[in-house]
């Protein structure tokens, strides 16, 4: 069978694979057929409309996006009937649209508002519809407001939440003019499954669905005399910021983010990367505390596999869909939150500062972070541990809003203390690192060798695909591991909710035989997370994903139990790994919660 | 033009008693392709409205590879004005039943469906005895075909056949994009044969007394009769089977009040056909489709508020994914109420005639895509009306 197709775009010949649609194939052609509801990471919808095209010998216009090229297919992009209608269906989108752009989050951002702009719209060709439809604003979720006036109904953000994620908090609701995106009987998305992983936000082509923002709030503390503003940075946001600020994906610009925040007025500037290591040594010991009480102790009550608990989206999701499970988690915080508890304890007494006089910001590649901040487990420090967290977006904006003219600003390092991060916890933000980084320091610490991967480099946890199964065989122990003499240990790394939830399915039905299971809620772990610039698909985040593994060879230190402040904070503070003051400070509990 | 003028004529193929068991039993005996063949030489084409041919749909179906395939009977019926299938389904299911099972046997289909419209809940109990026994019979008969029911819930969307499959699966009904058509990828994306009602009982009538009966009624574009839902400004409103491709003059001349200003052919969805237009208008394939819905209207309505009340009823039937349609169709809805009320100029009727057209060729399926028939139909025809 004949496997390429000719066809004619424009009055250019081409040859594509069979089963490409017509806009893959103009695509080739170097023509760009507008589109609002196709995302390369979705499957194909067909409902804006705004991609149609004419095919001679049809009646109707046939949208690009879902339409497969086939044998002889004469096309027409931009013909004055394809324009004629093109125009009205953007005319009608804008009438159903509270196009109050200057009011809008995502001004200077918005699919809607280019495609306008290309258009050449001026006087509304339609009646204003927006007055008349009774629109709702959700503003009741600390992580995500969701504006339907500000929707076009293009459904990506339903199929993001299905498909990528598994969730479906988001669906359609509704039909003819009342047909909206809704969440479970109209609640506010803070009362339903969604996991505040923001997905939605990075897919959303207009102002519908933003991050809250706490932007006002932060430069109040960081405008006000009285108070000593920390901050803290993810391994993610270091990799992606540039993208928000004139960079091309994948350029690192760790060094001028840190020295815009010192611009911005943050007293302290210092790096998730110290608890992310520090989250390695605790969990570290976890798993291997757990596994000597199921190989030595036989003791029937230890729950394995242990699944890590660094991303907020993902605990929220177990609490919902896995209640059941809750005990496989590791009893870890996320970094962020470590570092918050630490933030206002140890740092407080190292500094000399009166926590309370604290402000703990972190900048996160999340919005699920913002919710995890305000889950009442995380006020251990005796006050709230983080108390705002803002996305990479918004210090973005912060950048813009001071002036700093990013590119042109020097290099500078973090501060002190916790100031300092190993090569380990900088790929906490792509999928599989923290696996890697657990694996590097744990068969270290039971057999006193580096792991057997040239360079460090754990390659079967790395890349985008959706789970990945890695196993190692631990020989020649130290002494008091010995228990872990020729033990295969098992492990599954998965990114995205619905391979979570397939991980998930495995671990329910006894298959897998797996001891740890690394998930990360976002597609392709941290680095593409849902407070990281927009837009996203797979070539930016493979991008994003390089980016972090050079941030990792370039650091001098890239195991976390050898990073000097660790070992600092352990002789000076916690005294030992699962000691009294890490579980008071480090560890938390989960909740069941329903699953609608 | 010189077609000789089809007069009026009663025809009683659907509802006559017909022995369905004896058809099927010759008709299972008889080879699958000469029993295509006769469906296809009868010019069957569909009675829902959209008019595909009949046999061409069962043979692209019967070509497909597939092991899995099905044949789903179509009575959510949801056109305005059309009452047909209700009364089919009431007097003559076997000859329905007879029809799925004639198709089934010849695509190689071991399931069918009928998928009821909501509102007819009422029905599946007396449907359900004929069921039982049918497939009894035909499990008796050593054929390997079973019907089921299946409920609709009310939403006129899910008659259009792949947001009906869409709704079967148990989805929100809405439909999907074309390429692939049912014939290759339908229910559960397997091959599926998708009929209305009436032409499945057709297709039992034509197993019965062969394709020339069927043939010879009709014109050339419409053959066969066809069953109408007659209604409005009636004397004599209620269901009859006529023989197809007569002008709307002679359906005039039968169904009128002698006062009929205007006939909407096929529902909201079809055609508004002015007295003027009466004589030149056939109602059939050539000139005006109609799934049956045939709606009189005398000189005292307001065609003003007829088209606001389909128009009332797109806004709020459609699925609301795609943009055309959905905001289309309220843009046509509040347009005309601003030109009436003199907030828009009379010129913007124009601007709502170009829409509709947009929404004709831009739709993502059949719904948006006849939005226009009726608006345009009505407004050009009866603009006065629209503004005064």
């Amino acid at each position: 069978m004949k496997n390429t197709i000719n066809l004619k775009i424009d009055g250019i010949t081409v040859t594509v694979d069979k089963g490409e649609t017509i806009l893959a194939a103009a695509k080739r052609l170097g023509i760009k057929i507008p589109t609002l509801c196709y995302h390369e990471d979705l499957c194909v919808a067909g409902n804006c409309r705004v991609c149609i095209v004419e095919q001679t010998g049809m009646r109707t216009l046939p949208a690009s996006c879902a339409t497969p090229a086939t044998e002889g297919m004469e096309i027409f992009t931009n013909s004055l009937k394809v324009r004629n209608a093109r125009k009205h269906i953007v005319e009608l989108l804008l009438s159903e649209h509270n196009a109050d752009c200057t009011k809008c989050y995502k001004n200077g951002n918005c699919e809607l508002q280019n495609l306008a702009s290309e258009t050449l719209v001026n006087e509304p060709m339609f009646l204003d519809l927006v007055p008349g439809n009774k629109y709702t604003i959700d503003k009741y979720n600390p992580a995500i407001i969701k504006d339907d006036s500000r929707c076009i109904r293009c459904q990506r953000c339903v199929r993001t939440c299905e498909e990528l994620q598994g969730v479906s908090a988001l669906s359609v609701a509704y039909k003819g003019s009342k047909m909206k995106v809704s969440a479970f009987l109209e609640h506010s998305l803070n009362e339903v499954v969604c996991t505040n992983c923001g997905q939605c936000i990075n897919r959303c082509p207009t102002g519908a669905l933003v991050e809250r923002n706490y932007v006002d709030q932060v430069w109040d503390e960081l405008l006000n005399p009285n108070v000593h503003v920390v901050v803290q940075t993810a391994p993610a946001v270091r990799i992606a910021l540039g993208e928000e600020l004139g960079y091309a994906p994948g350029q690192r610009v760790t060094g001028k983010m840190v020295t815009a925040l010192k611009r911005l007025g943050f007293n302290s500037v210092l790096d998730t990367d110290f608890t992310a290591d520090l989250t390695i040594i605790e969990e570290g010991h976890e798993l291997l505390n757990r596994l000597k009480r199921a190989l030595v102790d036989k003791d029937p009550t230890v729950s394995l596999p242990m699944a890590t608990s660094c991303s907020p989206g993902w605990i929220k999701f177990i609490e919902h869909t896995y209640p059941e499970y809750l005990n496989n988690l590791s009893t870890c915080k996320s970094p962020q939150q470590m570092f918050g508890a630490l933030a206002k304890t140890y740092y407080a007494q190292k500094r000399g500062i009166d926590p309370k006089n604290i402000i703990s910001v972190s900048i996160m590649p999340c919005t699920a972070k913002k919710f995890e901040a305000n889950r009442p487990e995380m006020r251990d420090s005796g006050y709230k541990d983080v108390d705002y967290v803002l996305t990479t977006r918004e210090l973005a904006r912060m950048i813009k809003q001071a002036g700093l003219d990013f590119q042109h600003l020097e290099d500078s390092k973090y501060d002190s203390i916790m100031g300092e991060g190993t090569g380990a916890a900088v790929i906490f933000g792509a999928t599989g690192g923290v696996m890697e980084a657990a694996l590097r320091t744990a068969y270290e610490v039971v057999t006193g060798r580096e792991v057997p991967f040239e360079k460090l480099r754990i390659m079967p946890v790395r890349g985008m695909e959706g789970v990945k199964e890695a196993s190692v065989l631990i020989e020649n122990t130290l002494p008091e591991w010995s228990f872990l003499n020729g033990v295969e240990l098992k492990t599954v790394v998965a990114h995205g909710l619905t391979n979570a939830d397939a991980v998930m399915r495995k671990v329910k039905n006894g298959e897998g035989g797996w001891h740890f299971i690394e998930i990360m809620a976002c597609p392709g772990g941290c680095l593409g997370g849902g407070g990281q610039p927009i837009p996203t698909n797979k070539e930016i985040r493979k991008k994003r994903a390089e980016a972090i593994y050079a941030e990792d060879e370039g650091l001098p230190i890239r195991k976390s139990h050898e990073n000097p402040e660790i070992a600092m904070i352990y002789s000076e503070f916690l005294e030992k790994p699962l000691g009294h003051k890490s579980h008071d400070l480090l560890h938390t509990t989960y909740k069941p919660r329903l699953r609608y | 033009m010189n077609i000789p003028e089809k007069q009026l004529k009663r025809v009683d193929l659907i509802f006559a008693e017909t022995e369905v068991y004896e058809t099927l039993e010759i008709a299972f005996k008889r080879d699958k392709q000469e029993v295509l063949n006769e469906i296809l030489e009868s010019g069957l084409r569909g009675r829902g409205g959209a008019g595909f041919p009949t046999g061409l749909k069962w043979k692209f179906t019967a070509e497909q590879p597939s092991e899995e395939k099905y044949v789903i009977c179509n009575a959510d019926e949801g056109e305005p004005g059309t009452f047909k299938d209700r009364e089919i389904l009431t007097r003559v299911p076997l000859k329905v039943l007879g029809g799925m099972a004639i198709c089934g046997h010849i695509i190689g289909a071991k399931e069918g469906y009928l998928y009821l419209r909501g509102e007819y809940r009422y029905l599946v109990a007396h449907l359900d005895t004929y069921l039982n026994s049918f497939n009894d019979w035909l499990k008796k008969h050593g054929i390997d075909f079973t019907i089921y029911i299946r409920m609709g819930s009310g939403a006129y969307i899910c008659g259009e056949e792949s947001a009906l499959f869409e709704s079967m699966e148990g989805k929100r009904g809405e439909p999907r994009n074309k390429p692939p058509y049912p014939t290759v990828a339908g229910f559960r994306n397997k091959p599926t044969v998708i009929n209305n009602v009436e032409t499945l009982v057709y297709a039992t009538v034509i197993c019965k007394y062969g394709a020339s009966l069927f043939k010879n009624l009709g014109t050339f574009d419409s053959r066969g009769s066809k069953v109408f839902s007659v209604s409005g400004d009636t004397p004599v409103a209620g269901i009859y089977e006529l023989d197809f491709g007569m002008t709307v003059e002679r359906f005039v001349e039968e169904f009128g009040d002698g006062d009929t200003k205007a006939v909407q052919v096929g529902g909201a969805s079809g055609f508004c056909v002015p007295r003027k237009k009466f004589k030149e208008t056939i109602i059939g394939f050539e000139g005006v489709p109609t799934g049956g819905s045939m709606k009189l209207f005398n000189s005292s309505r307001s065609m003003y508020n007829v088209l606001h009340n389909y128009l009332d009823f797109f806004h709020e039937e459609s699925c609301g994914q795609c943009t055309p349609c959905r905001i289309g169709c309220q843009q046509l809805l509040h347009g005309i109420e601003a030109v009436k009320k003199g907030e828009k100029s009379t010129a913007y009727l124009i601007t709502l005639l170009k829409l509709a057209e947009t929404m004709k060729i831009a739709s993502k399926c059949g719904l948006g895509q006849s939005v226009g028939n009726s608006f345009k139909s009505i407004v050009e025809n009866f603009k006065e009306e629209m503004i005064y």
